[in-house]
């Protein structure tokens, strides 16, 4: 199926991760002691109040900022090595698009970097554009895109180079409710699709039950991972599980474990 | 009917925008006709547009000559003022302590009035030297090049950088995909403003001596020994000069800078 790394590792492995940043106030904890382990193809949410250390997390793995402590790999590789081998694509909160290219060359812009052959690339981005379902806007500019077009202009970027492991961050954060749920149908569809695992920085719960497999909750100050909460919901997700009684109960356990106390409802007051 | 909205938010239609100027130029021409050949009541040293413009195309060649002059300095001085601002913006932008050196010496060379330095530059480089003037054009061209190439240079935005970044691109896939690019429409804003700069530095120069040649020179002789429509023929040149050098330059800028970041 997959060649023999991504069998015989875990997509990510963080042992004893944590992060400190030097202020002139002193040493900010960010993270500290984080175990996790994301398998193969596995679907997993990092949601938190701000501050804990979310966000931070995701960039440790991508190699965008280096931990303070503790050990990561990515397929049982050090951070800084997937990075350059890439086998992990990004996606952040701002599509960060560059708007001088046409979409078709924003989603080829990683391919143009390693080298791909133009022949290969136009087909790769022909595949990727199909893919995201953007295939009638790739000779457009960024500017000429609505806000959830160029996120998914950002996506299809982030899986050019064919990885195993998705990062994103926040990434349907600014857009509207509409939109969002619609990403959000499409990516459950993309990840089944490209067999990748995901690890989805959120502060929506039930953007988080929706998507994943495991709901990973952190807290603040420092930040570290509180509860995991897995949602056997397997791969099919339509709009029929968000109004499924399963749903609402893994958004009450998910509401519950980030506040640390048994929630009141409204009707059992 | 939202169209004849929009076409009113949008004010004039697009025909009328061209000719509105056009229109109130020609206004004032007629005016400026009335005051002059009409009612007979301007200064001497005010003549007729019709009579500038006789003197325009009759003494076209020496005119020309003169603008070719004028021209050449005003882009000698651009491009080496460039040039060497591009190169100096480039260091600081990835140099920290040049940046620090250079910052503030460029402070000190906008407020120095550029212009006054001629005499002293003619008399270093020789009295039949065009050196002097391009010098000062090129002084002139230096500082707003050099201040918007270093904050353009500086306009990466953080997502960006780490887009390219897990992509691993070596640093100099970085300054080709990204940096250039985001700086470009900086420098060309900053050719656009220099153009002008040059221009009028290199002809305000040559009325502080130097050759006996070029569009400046003309009009001070022209001006003291009282032919007052030949010497604005001169200034017409002068004007022609600067045009050309501002459409073109802001021409690059439209074309390099049609897409905005998003």
């Amino acid at each position: 199926m997959s060649p023999a790394t991504t069998t015989s590792a875990a997509a990510v492995r963080a042992t004893g991760v944590g992060k400190v940043f030097p202020t002139k106030a002193g040493e900010v904890v960010a993270l500290t002691g984080v175990e996790l382990e994301v398998r193969a193809g596995e679907f997993v949410s990092l949601i938190g109040p701000s501050g804990c250390g979310k966000s931070t997390l995701l960039r440790l793995i991508a190699d965008l900022d280096p931990a303070s402590s503790g050990e990561l790999s990515i397929f049982g590789k050090p951070a800084a090595q997937a990075r350059v081998d890439q086998d992990y694509g990004i996606a952040f909160q701002q599509a960060g698009l560059l708007p001088w290219r046409t979409v078709a060359s924003n989603i080829g812009l990683p391919l143009e970097l390693h080298k791909v052959g133009r022949a290969e690339r136009t087909a790769r981005v022909a595949e990727l554009a199909e893919l995201v379902g953007l295939t009638e806007f790739v000779d457009r500019y960024p500017d000429q895109l609505s806000g959830g077009m160029q996120q998914r202009v950002a996506i299809a970027r982030a899986l050019a180079s064919r990885p195993k492991l998705l990062l994103m961050d926040e990434p349907f954060g600014a857009l509207d409710e509409m939109t969002r749920e619609y990403l959000q149908s499409e990516l459950t569809r993309i990840a089944a699709e490209t067999e990748a695992a995901v690890v989805f920085v959120t502060h929506s719960i039930p953007e988080a039950v929706f998507l994943s497999d495991r709901v990973v909750v952190m807290s603040p100050r420092p930040g570290r991972i509180t509860d995991v909460i897995t949602t056997d919901f397997g791969h099919d997700r339509d709009d029929a599980l968000r109004e499924s009684p399963e749903y609402f109960e893994r958004v009450t356990a998910v509401r519950e474990a980030l506040h640390g106390v048994k929630v009141e409802r409204a009707n059992e007051r | 009917m939202s169209t004849l909205r929009q076409a009113q938010r949008a004010g004039l239609p697009s025909w009328l925008r061209f000719v509105a100027p056009v229109v109130v130029g020609a206004l004032g021409v007629a005016v400026w006709i009335l005051y002059v050949d009409v009612l007979g009541a301007a200064p001497r040293m005010l003549p007729s547009p019709i009579a500038i413009g006789n003197e325009l195309v009759l003494r076209w060649p020496i005119i020309g000559d003169a603008i070719m002059i004028t021209a050449t300095n005003a882009l000698v001085g651009l491009l080496a003022g460039s040039l060497i601002a591009i190169a100096l913006a480039g260091l600081a932008a990835a140099i920290k302590p040049i940046d620090g050196m250079l910052v503030p010496l460029v402070a000190a060379i906008a407020v120095v009035p550029i212009v006054a330095l001629t005499p002293i530059l003619n008399t270093m480089f020789g009295a039949s030297s065009q050196f002097g003037r391009q010098a000062v054009a090129a002084i002139a061209a230096f500082v707003p090049v050099f201040v918007n190439v270093l904050r353009g240079l500086r306009q990466t935005r953080p997502v960006h950088r780490d887009l390219l970044r897990v992509s691993a691109a070596s640093p100099l896939q970085e300054f080709r995909v990204l940096t250039l690019p985001t700086a470009l429409p900086y420098l060309l804003t900053g050719l656009r403003i220099a153009s002008s700069v040059a221009v009028i530095a290199a002809l305000v120069a040559e009325y502080f001596g130097g050759p006996a040649d070029g569009v400046g020179t003309a009009i001070a002789t022209y001006a003291k020994s009282g032919r007052a429509a030949l010497a604005w023929a001169f200034v017409a040149g002068g004007i022609l000069i600067g045009l050309v050098f501002f459409l073109v330059t802001s021409l690059l800028e439209r074309l390099v800078s049609r897409r905005s970041p998003v």
